[in-house]
């Protein structure tokens, strides 16, 4: 007796329990006036703050923006972020919450290129629209690209060829290698080495320096590539192991008179930290937001710095234009439904602070470009000199060739 | 008395370890240069060094690589400072402390802010030294107000705790000293470089590579000639005896703590001219500074500064060598820094089972030895297990109304066996694994192979997937069953992360970095529902079959083994095999979660494999509690959810993630499961 009047107050807890759960659940079955579009948006905010705090404010000042004009046909924008945990593994399981119990219609976000991948795989499986905004490596839309995902940021092999023509000009004959050993690194070296080839058959690639990311040993890599006695030096590097290379370069000299070509390092997220220590005469690509007249540029740096107080970094850019680009997709689909998304998605033009670009049918990536200039300094800082933007389209393979590169297209 | 016999069975079992030894050598190598093997790129692209017959030459890269050997004593000294720090503490306390690298990472952030804001020279080094000591009175703090009142609990818990503690000071950096990188100013003084073989070293390298030996002296002459230092010594070798001399303990801990953090700040602030401060800089410091401490040997002060010297030389070497030609084949050595590390304490752990100038250590201080014999489960817990099972079949019944149930339900069961089959390592073996992920990695990596490599079914890939993760248990649990404590874990740990980075850089088959994608099951899994019913089948099985083994007789050879090695042995137990056997089956029932893993998630990274993963799975064998079966079904489930909720609650969820985590530490020192263990 003593023993089951022990056990039957838990099962009753329990069986309490699951009716207050149940019950709740029934309570946040949503009811509403105009129903918002949700856009369900997952970022690794907690491993990658730098380039992604920007980036949300940005997509606020974005929705806010698209609201304030309407909506879509009447229906306002509703944002929900979530933090994807910086590993696909969590990524997916917060996808599916944001479909399932968040009812997000579109899926957008995702920085790292395994996140952004997984995240594309469940898109394909679970028939979702997803924008990947950030990701970068080139298979998400070629290799293990899918009918479902589209890709907003200039890819890997789109931003080593809009280098391309700086690097064959240099006309340097030895070159070096520095790059962080994971997929970005690998393949950012792997296009960069195949398009020189191509161009300059007499180069050499004198040596190749594959550094652990977030752990580079700067000292030694420097010198490592300074024993090499390159001409020129190709740099993939980023965030804190750029910062250290550049600083121990500078004082071991090692990279005095070489020609550096450079990755992402006039990205404000990468410069700005570098303070007066920036080198300087190194061609990059990145976001010199001081040093861009266009009027679409003009209008959301006014909007940015007035809503925020501080300047644009790369990632409001991408922040901002992929809120833009679902805006514009949703507008020309009448509405979120996935099939007619897809559709409106392939060809669709977007005007965005870079001017206005397009989501190509062919391979699903966005042919948003970049900026190209020389390092410099200015008041202790560094900045791009003469950047000049270059169009995504111009640097991107044919459809042809992209027909061959996505095995899987719809 | 109790020491002679264990020295005794030390030397008879000389010879037998000597062969171990030459058969471990061999396989280790096998498996460096299966590594090697791996990394093999773009053979037709010839690079340094080339064969170098002109003696100008040789001179020249011999130059080269003497340089880069001096170039590595600068990073061999910052490398010191944590692990000297880590491995005080370790030594004293016995707390493996996982808040070491934040405690760095700290220490760079205050250094950094004190530069820009103190003018001048004085002001620069007086900042680093006032951002060290006020790194050491936080670890003062720490101990007084948090490990204090978890001593009485077993060791690993203050793991727990000071993980706890590291997830809080991130996300308190952060809100500190915001998201971007900040790079501190160089050192006045110190800006120039030195000609040293035609080459530019920077002043502060050489500093640096001074300061090392000087701490080192400063510690050495601590620890022999001072009071102080003596009583250290002493708590090294025998805690409870220091207690009974009347030695004040809880002041010797808390003096001890805020040394190794002082040291630890003291390290960061010196990187102050060398390297930004960012967030990611806790972890990234941590496993190097254990790695060091472990090669070294657990306690020792001058085998801390060896280590950190062979470990920077070694990846010095393979910098300096960049992409060697070997028979036709290039390799590039500089991807080995990835992993160069753990590959040098893997060789050493092997060789010689305490580190270098580590002592063997007798039993683990204080383990799990006074644990009660497990009882089969009285009426409460059969009522309870029937309720749980109940509730986890009615899952798929509220799916129509909540779809996200079953999703969230399933990453819990694949959590929960995961963690079992951890906890059948660590509860009734002894074994703390601190790279488990290795399993549920290979698990998974074998099952996504087979289902997209191979095509198979969804059924023989993930047989496939288990037989993969059960290979690797066998290989790799046959070195560790050898070791004990600590050793024991960090060699796990190595194995880890060879397995990871071998994932991580054989792009042609595990997809490197990226991994896997498109490994969704067939029907009738294909839907949530499905593979949630499923897993939940599979779950049942795998903790049934747990059950059954701890209370076999396997069970019981087991616990003895844990409890008196001797003893078991004396009376017929093979204690190394019975330890191999459980390690095999852990490691089996670890890859079936990794399976479960790779088809719920429909893709799988090195991720899998990472120290990350291999922590989760021991904080919820610790939060659900060691001396009991249930308490990793527990731990398991309050993490997982713990972690779901969390994050779509706040931007800071790490630090709250923390602190949940040391309020159950608090609440239930021994576990949620683990009343028994309450002294």
């Amino acid at each position: 007796m003593r023993s089951a009047a022990h056990r039957l107050p838990l099962l009753a807890r329990l069986a309490a329990g699951a009716a207050l759960l149940l019950a709740s659940v029934a309570a946040t079955a949503p009811v509403h006036a105009a129903e918002p579009i949700r856009i369900g948006e997952l970022n690794s905010y907690k491993a990658q703050p730098a380039f992604l705090e920007p980036y949300r404010k940005a997509m606020e000042l974005a929705v806010e923006q698209v609201n304030a004009a309407g909506g879509i046909n009447g229906r306002p924008l509703e944002l929900i972020t979530r933090d994807d945990g910086g590993n696909p593994g969590d990524a997916v399981r917060v996808a599916e919450d944001l479909v399932t119990r968040e009812k997000a219609d579109v899926l957008t976000g995702t920085f790292l290129s395994n996140v952004g991948l997984a995240v594309a795989g469940f898109a394909d499986k679970r028939k979702v629209f997803f924008l990947a905004s950030e990701p970068l490596t080139d298979k998400i839309t070629w290799a293990d690209g899918n009918r479902y995902t589209f890709r907003l940021r200039a890819s890997t092999y789109m931003q080593v060829a809009m280098l391309m023509p700086h690097a064959v000009k240099a006309n340097k004959k030895r070159w070096a290698l520095v790059y962080p050993n994971y997929e970005y690194g690998q393949s950012a070296a792997a296009t960069f080495k195949t398009l020189l080839k191509a161009a300059q058959p007499d180069v050499e690639f004198v040596a190749e320096q594959a550094t652990p990311l977030g752990k580079l040993d700067a000292g030694a890599v420097a010198q490592a590539l300074a024993d090499a006695k390159p001409d020129a030096v190709f740099n993939v590097l980023f965030a804190a192991d750029l910062a250290k290379f550049v600083r121990e370069a500078n004082s071991r000299g090692t990279l005095d008179g070489t020609f550096v070509v450079s990755l992402l390092s006039g990205e404000p997220e990468y410069l700005d930290p570098m303070k007066d220590e920036a080198p300087q005469g190194w061609v990059v690509t990145g976001y010199p937001w001081y040093a861009i007249d266009t009027p679409e540029h003009k209008a959301f740096l006014d909007a940015y710095q007035k809503k925020y107080g501080e300047p644009p970094r790369l990632g409001s850019i991408v922040g901002y234009t992929s809120i833009i680009s679902l805006a514009e997709g949703l507008k020309k689909a009448g509405g979120p439904d996935t099939e007619k998304l897809v559709e409106a998605f392939k060809g669709l033009a977007v005007s965005g602070p870079f001017g206005p670009f397009t989501y190509r049918a062919s391979d699903h990536q966005a042919t948003m470009g970049a900026f190209v200039g020389t390092l410099g300094q200015k008041d202790g800082k560094g900045v791009m000199l003469d950047p000049v933007y270059v169009d995504g389209a111009s640097v991107l393979p044919s459809d042809a060739e992209v027909e061959k590169l996505r095995p899987n297209r719809d | 008395m109790l020491t002679s016999p264990e020295a005794k069975r030390g030397n008879n079992r000389v010879s037998r370890g000597e062969r171990e030894k030459h058969a471990a050598i061999g396989s280790l190598a096998l498996a460096t240069r299966m590594f090697l093997g791996f990394t093999k790129l773009e053979p037709r692209v010839r690079l340094l060094p080339k064969p170098c017959r002109d003696p100008k030459e040789t001179r020249v890269a011999l130059d080269a690589l003497a340089f880069q050997m001096i170039n590595g004593l600068a990073s061999a000294s910052g490398l010191f400072f944590v692990a000297a720090g880590l491995s005080i503490i370790f030594g004293v306390t016995r707390i493996v402390n996982m808040a070491h690298g934040a405690f760095y990472m700290l220490g760079l952030y205050l250094a950094v802010t004190l530069a820009d804001r103190l003018p001048g020279p004085f002001g620069y080094w007086g900042g680093l030294l006032l951002a060290a000591l006020a790194v050491g009175l936080l670890g003062a703090a720490v101990e007084v107000l948090l490990l204090r009142r978890i001593y009485h609990v077993p060791e690993l818990y203050q793991l727990v705790a000071t993980f706890a503690l590291a997830l809080i000071l991130n996300d308190a950096a952060l809100w500190i000293w915001g998201p971007e990188d900040l790079l501190g100013p160089r050192a006045p003084g110190l800006k120039g470089s030195i000609e040293l073989l035609g080459r530019r070293l920077p002043d502060y390298d050489v500093f640096l590579a001074f300061a090392g030996p000087i701490v080192l002296l400063a510690l050495h002459l601590l620890m022999k000639r001072t009071r102080f230092g003596r009583t250290v010594r002493a708590a090294t070798q025998d805690r409870e005896m220091v207690a009974a001399l009347g030695i004040n303990q809880a002041l010797l801990f808390t003096a001890v703590f805020a040394l190794g953090a002082f040291l630890a700040g003291l390290g960061g602030a010196l990187q102050t001219a060398r390297e930004p401060a960012n967030l990611n800089l806790d972890l990234a410091v941590l496993g190097d500074a254990f790695v060091v401490v472990v090669i070294g040997g657990m306690g020792s002060i001058p085998g801390a500064y060896v280590a950190a010297v062979l470990v920077a030389l070694v990846k010095a070497l393979c910098i300096a060598l960049g992409t060697v030609e070997i028979a036709g084949w290039a390799f590039n050595m500089t991807k080995l820094t990835l992993v160069a590390e753990f590959l040098v304490m893997a060789l050493v752990l092997v060789l010689r089972p305490q580190g270098l100038f580590g002592r063997p250590h007798g039993a683990p201080a204080r383990g799990l030895a006074s644990e009660a014999p497990l009882r089969p489960m009285g009426g409460t817990g059969r009522g309870l297990a029937g309720a749980a099972l109940a509730a986890t079949l009615a899952v798929p019944l509220v799916a129509t109304a909540w779809a996200y149930a079953p999703v969230l339900a399933l990453d819990m069961l694949i959590a929960v066996i995961f963690a079992a089959s951890l906890h059948l390592l660590m509860g009734p073996g002894g074994m703390a694994s601190f790279g488990h992920a290795a399993y549920f990695g290979l698990g998974a990596y074998g099952t996504a192979l087979a289902a997209t490599g191979l095509g198979l079914p969804t059924v023989p890939a993930f047989g496939i997937g288990i037989l993969a993760a059960g290979a690797g248990a066998l290989v790799f649990g046959w070195f560790c069953v050898r070791l004990e404590g600590v050793y024991l874990a960090m060699l796990t740990l190595a194995f880890a992360q060879i397995v990871w980075s071998v994932a991580f850089q054989w792009e042609e088959v595990t997809g490197g970095s990226n991994g896997l994608i498109g490994i969704w099951p067939d029907w009738p899994f294909d839907s949530r529902t499905g593979l949630y019913l499923a897993a939940l089948a599979v779950t049942v099985a795998a903790l049934s079959l747990i059950r059954r083994l701890i209370f076999a007789p396997f069970g019981h050879a087991l616990r003895a083994g844990r409890d008196a090695r001797l003893r078991a042995e004396a009376s017929g137990i093979d204690v190394a095999r019975i330890r191999w056997l459980a390690f095999l089956v852990s490691g089996l029932i670890a890859g079936v979660a990794g399976g479960l893993y790779a088809f719920a998630k429909g893709s799988i990274s090195p991720e899998t494999l990472t120290v990350g993963r291999s922590i989760d799975a021991l904080v919820m064998v610790l939060l659900g509690g060691l001396g009991n079966p249930a308490g990793p079904v527990l731990g398991a489930g309050a993490f997982t959810l713990l972690q779901d909720t969390v994050m779509r609650e706040t931007d800071y969820w790490r630090a709250l993630l923390g602190a949940l985590i040391l309020a159950l530490v608090l609440l239930f020192p021994g576990g949620i499961a683990g009343g028994r263990l309450r002294r």
